[in-house]
C-alpha cells in the first residue's frame, strides 16, 4: 500500500514541476496572499504583531487557487486516456488516489512555506506569538487538504478540467459560507432549526477563524479531516463507478 | 498450466448499445491470438475487460488463473498492456516514465536499472530516451508504450493496435519483437491490417458486433476466400477462347472466368469445383493445348476478402 502510494504521489508532485503551472502558481500564490495581507488586512496599519490579517484571507484565496491545484488530478488523465494505463497497473484506486492527493497537498504546503518571509517579517518588527502562527499554519494546510480532496474527488467526474475547477470551486464556497446567512437563510425557511444548525457546524470559516485566533479545538480538526476522508472515499467510489460504467 | 488468459461469457452494454455480446476465449502459452474485426466491433471493450479496466455486467476473465474482479492487483501483476492509442504521461521523458512503471510495479531497485535497459533496447528508443514523450513522434510514442507494457516481462501481454501508427520498418520491427516473445508468453493482438495476422498470429478470431464470427489460423480464414485455390491464367486475346472451352470441360473446374483485359491480353480464373487443388489438372491441360502462357499461379485468397464477408454478412450493422 505505502510503496505504491508513495511512488504515484513523486510522479504527481513532478508532474507539477514539468509545466509552467507549478512557477505561475507558487509565485501568484505567495504574491496574493502578501498582498491581500498588506493591502486589505492592512497589516501595518493595525500594529499588532501577528499573522492575523494574513490567514484571515486565506479561505477566500484558496476558493480560486486550490482547485486549480485540484482539478487536473484525474480530469487530465481521463482526457489523455494514461487513466487506463494507472488503473491496469497493480495498484488498488484507494492507493492511486490517496498517492495523487498527497502530492497535491505536498505542492500547497510548499506554497505556504513559501509563504516564510511574512513570518520572518513579523518576527523582525514585533514578538509575535508563534505558537499561534504555527497553529495557523497547519489550519490552513488542513483546509488547503479539504478543498483538495472535494477537488479530486470532483476531478475524477469529469474529463474537463474546467468543468472540474468550477465546480469544486462551488461546493468549497458553500462549505466556507455554510454559516453565513446567505446560506442559512436559504435553509431556514424549510428546513428544521437542527438541520441549519448542522450545517452552519460545517461552515468552514468560522472553524478556520478559531484557528487564526489561536484556538484549536478537536471539532474543527474533525471537521477537515472528515471532509478530506469523505471526499477521498467519494473519489475511489466515482472511479469504481467509471469503471462499472 | 498453460492457459495463461481465460475469459468466459463476457457482456458489456453501455446504455442501449451492446459492445459486448458473449465472448469467451482462451490463450496459451505460446499462441499469439489476433482480434480481429471492424471498428467498433467490441475489440478493445473486450480487451479493457480482459485486463480489468472495464468490469464485465457479465462473465469473468483471469489471467494465470488469478480473477482480474476478484484479485485484480495479483492479476494485474501478471500482464503487459499497451492500451488503445499507447497513452503516456505527455511531460515526462521516457526514462523517466519507464522508471516509475518499473517502481510502480515494484522491481527491485538492483534489478530496475537493467530491466528498463532491456526494455529501451527492445524496443529501440535509446536515442529519445531523455527527450519530454510529448515532443515525440508517434512511432516513438507507440514504442514507449510497448517498451512499458513488456518492461517486467509478463506472461501475459495484451496490445491494443501496437503497429498503429508505425512505419513499415517499424511494423517489421514490432511483429519480429512479438514473434520473439511469443514462445514463453500469451499474447493477445488487435489489429485490423489484416496482413499482420498472417505474420504473427497463431490464431485469429474475427469479432463483429460484440461477437466471435470466426475462429481459426489464417489459413483457416483464408480457406473461405471466395478465389481460394483458383487458378488464375494470363495468355494472348487470342487464345482465350480455346483455353475458356478447354478448361470449363474438365470435371474439377466449376467455371472459368474473365477478370481483367489489358494490351491484347486476357487473365482467366479457373475456380475449382470442391474446393480441391486443380493446379496440376489445369497445367497439364495448358500442356497438351500448347498454348503460349504469360503467367500462371495460385491464388491464396484475399483475407481481407474473406474479412469483409464475414463482417458485413448481416445488413443491419450499425457504427457503434
Amino acid at each position: 500500500m505505502l510503496r505504491s502510494t508513495a511512488v504515484i504521489a513523486k510522479r504527481e508532485f513532478a508532474a507539477y514541476f514539468a509545466t509552467p503551472l507549478a512557477s505561475v502558481f507558487l509565485i501568484i500564490f505567495v504574491a496574493l496572499t502578501g498582498a491581500f495581507a498588506f493591502y486589505v488586512g492592512n497589516f501595518f496599519e493595525r500594529g499588532q504583531a501577528d499573522l492575523y490579517p494574513f490567514f484571515a484571507y486565506h479561505p477566500w484565496l484558496y476558493l480560486l487557487l486550490v482547485p486549480a491545484v485540484a482539478m487536473r488530478l484525474w480530469a487530465e488523465e481521463r482526457k489523455t486516456g494514461t487513466i487506463e494505463l494507472l488503473m491496469t497497473l497493480p495498484v488498488s484506486p484507494w492507493e492511486a488516489v490517496l498517492g495523487k492527493f498527497l502530492a497535491a497537498w505536498a505542492f500547497v504546503g510548499l506554497a505556504l512555506v513559501l509563504t516564510f518571509p511574512m513570518w520572518i517579517t513579523v518576527n523582525l518588527l514585533g514578538d509575535p506569538d508563534n505558537g499561534v502562527i504555527i497553529a495557523s499554519y497547519a489550519g490552513s494546510l488542513l483546509m488547503a487538504g479539504a478543498f483538495l480532496a472535494i477537488g479530486s474527488f470532483i476531478s475524477a467526474l469529469t474529463k474537463n478540467q474546467v468543468i472540474a475547477f468550477i465546480l469544486a470551486a462551488t461546493i468549497c464556497f458553500l462549505f466556507v459560507m455554510s454559516g453565513v446567512d446567505l446560506v442559512q437563510n436559504s435553509l431556514r425557511a424549510w428546513a428544521p432549526a437542527i438541520v441549519s444548525s448542522a450545517v452552519s457546524s460545517l461552515s468552514v470559516l468560522s472553524h478556520f477563524q478559531q484557528i487564526t485566533r489561536g484556538v484549536i479545538e478537536l471539532p474543527t480538526i474533525i471537521l477537515f479531516v472528515s471532509i478530506i476522508v469523505a471526499a477521498l472515499f467519494a473519489n475511489v467510489i466515482a472511479l469504481d463507478q467509471k469503471k462499472a460504467a | 498450466m498453460s492457459v495463461l488468459v481465460e475469459s468466459r461469457a463476457l457482456h458489456k452494454a453501455f446504455g442501449p448499445i451492446v459492445a459486448v455480446d458473449g465472448i469467451s476465449l482462451s490463450v496459451r502459452k505460446g499462441e499469439v491470438l489476433g482480434f480481429l474485426g471492424p471498428n467498433g466491433a467490441g475489440k478493445s471493450t473486450t480487451m479493457k475487460m480482459i485486463t480489468g479496466f472495464l468490469e464485465p455486467d457479465q462473465g469473468s476473465s483471469r489471467i494465470c488463473g488469478i480473477d482480474v474482479q476478484e484479485r485484480p492487483k495479483a492479476a494485474k501483476a501478471k500482464l503487459g498492456y499497451l492500451p488503445e492509442g499507447a497513452p503516456l504521461y505527455a511531460e515526462m521523458t521516457p526514462l523517466s516514465f519507464l522508471t516509475f512503471i518499473a517502481d510502480i510495479r515494484g522491481i527491485d531497485r538492483k534489478e530496475r536499472d537493467a530491466k528498463v535497459e532491456a526494455a529501451v533496447e527492445k524496443t529501440r528508443i535509446s536515442s529519445v530516451l531523455d527527450q519530454r514523450i510529448e515532443t515525440l513522434s508517434k512511432g516513438f510514442k507507440r514504442r514507449v508504450g510497448l517498451a512499458q507494457a513488456i518492461l517486467h516481462d509478463p506472461p501475459v501481454l495484451i496490445m491494443d493496435e501496437p503497429t498503429d501508427g508505425l512505419d513499415p520498418n517499424q511494423k517489421h520491427h514490432v511483429r519480429e519483437l512479438i514473434k520473439e516473445m511469443a514462445a514463453h508468453k500469451a499474447i493477445i493482438v488487435s489489429t485490423h491490417i489484416l496482413e499482420e495476422v498472417e505474420a504473427v498470429c497463431t490464431r485469429a478470431i474475427v469479432i463483429n458486433k460484440g461477437r466471435i464470427v470466426a475462429d481459426g489460423t489464417a489459413k483457416d480464414l483464408m480457406r473461405r476466400a471466395p478465389n481460394h485455390g483458383a487458378i488464375a491464367i494470363r495468355v494472348a486475346e487470342a487464345q482465350a477462347e480455346g483455353i475458356i472451352s478447354g478448361l470449363s470441360g474438365h470435371a474439377k473446374v466449376a467455371r472459368v472466368e474473365t477478370f481483367d483485359k489489358l494490351n491484347g491480353h486476357v487473365s482467366l480464373r479457373a475456380i475449382p469445383a470442391d474446393g480441391e487443388a486443380i493446379a496440376t489438372e489445369v497445367a497439364t491441360m495448358l500442356r497438351e493445348m500448347s498454348v503460349p502462357i504469360d503467367e500462371l499461379y495460385v491464388e491464396r485468397g484475399k483475407l481481407d476478402d474473406v474479412f469483409r464477408e464475414i463482417t458485413t454478412f448481416d445488413q443491419g450493422a450499425k457504427d457503434a
